[in-house]
């Protein structure tokens, strides 16, 4: 392989040339969302999973569909394990993908993960056969639970969600990369590109945001911005970035 | 009978089918029942391909889903 050339990101056995996953919440509408998802380049989305409001009109699966995007359906809104699992069955059924976003929040101030009913749920699933990507904590330990169960990647926190907040604990980032035997994803709190560029120069193998762009008052400039952030973060991360110094080290040659 | 549709009560005279209430929801117009639509009688998940074959029974629980932008 070409040095230059990136390898992909392979996910459950299945390659992706884009690390960055999108989310389509937010948007102001599915026009401006289609657009968005065009410029990041993504080959990967999550949706939710709601009734059917009588008589919508376009839905954001044709929109994944017609441009030949990955669903990713996600337990968004779920409190416990019992929740997640229901949500998941019905977004295999509707979407025709075991491939599952666990999330499992503990209250709606804070939409933080809850650890315990996180657990349970991604352990009942992976038992049931999906490929359950768990939107976790910046938790090392719970990590490395969460790929001993069986869970194809670990997707903990930058922030909260839609907070903008960007990676509040980088050193725990560091730490579930350095252990973690399946892709490590950021997930929720990117605000903006260097975030996501971060993300990848911390060795994180994907970044998954959705309020940064679907927000931003450009949608589709920020997307193009996210997908270069990306690409530039992994491309730092792999060229090998040099040593931090205390003092200065002159980059011209000494004056004879 | 009474059905519990999408949370909100529904009279139903006769046989009705998981086929009958989706069509109603999704398709009122009479065009075809689009892809990605999932539905749960009492929190169970029916497929697709047995939606005709299934009919409901008094104080039904029927959810229709479909994905949304989330998440």
């Amino acid at each position: 392989m070409n040095a230059h050339t990136d390898d992909p990101l392979v996910i459950s056995g299945v390659s992706f040339g884009s690390r960055l996953i999108t989310g389509t919440g937010g948007a102001p509408s599915l026009e401006v969302l289609e657009e968005a998802l065009i410029a990041s380049g993504t080959e990967l989305t999550t949706v939710a999973m709601r009734r059917v409001a009588p008589g919508a009109r376009g839905s954001v699966w044709e929109v994944l569909e017609r441009n030949g995007i990955r669903p990713l359906p996600n337990t968004a809104g779920c409190f416990t394990a019992t929740d997640a699992v229901r949500t998941a069955r019905l977004g295999r059924e509707a979407l025709g993908t075991g491939w599952v976003k666990l999330e499992v929040v503990a209250d709606e101030h804070t939409l933080l993960p809850d650890p315990v009913e996180l657990l349970e749920a991604a352990e009942r699933l992976v038992d049931e056969g999906f490929a359950v990507l768990p939107y976790t904590n910046d938790d090392p330990v719970l990590a490395r639970r969460l790929e001993q169960i069986g869970c194809v990647a670990v997707m903990p926190l930058a922030a909260p969600i839609g907070s903008g907040l960007g990676i509040r604990n980088p050193h725990n980032l560091e730490l579930i990369v350095e252990q973690a035997g399946v892709p490590v994803i950021v997930d929720a709190g990117i605000g903006t590109a260097s975030d996501a560029a971060l993300a990848m120069e911390l060795g994180c193998d994907a970044v998954l945001l959705a309020s940064a762009v679907t927000r931003a008052e450009d949608p589709v400039l920020m997307a193009g911005a996210m997908r270069d952030a990306v690409r530039a973060g992994r491309a730092a991360r792999r060229a090998g970035r040099i040593p931090v110094r205390r003092h200065a080290r002159a980059s011209s040659p000494a004056v004879d | 009978m009474e059905l519990i549709v999408n949370g909100a009560l529904r009279e139903a005279a006769g046989t009705v089918t998981v086929e009958e209430i989706v069509r109603e929801l999704t398709a009122a117009d009479g065009g075809a029942i689009p892809g990605g639509i999932a539905v749960a009688v009492n929190d169970e998940v029916v497929r697709r391909a047995a939606w005709a074959g299934t009919p409901l029974g008094a104080g039904d629980r029927v959810d229709v889903l479909t994905a949304v932008q989330g998440g």
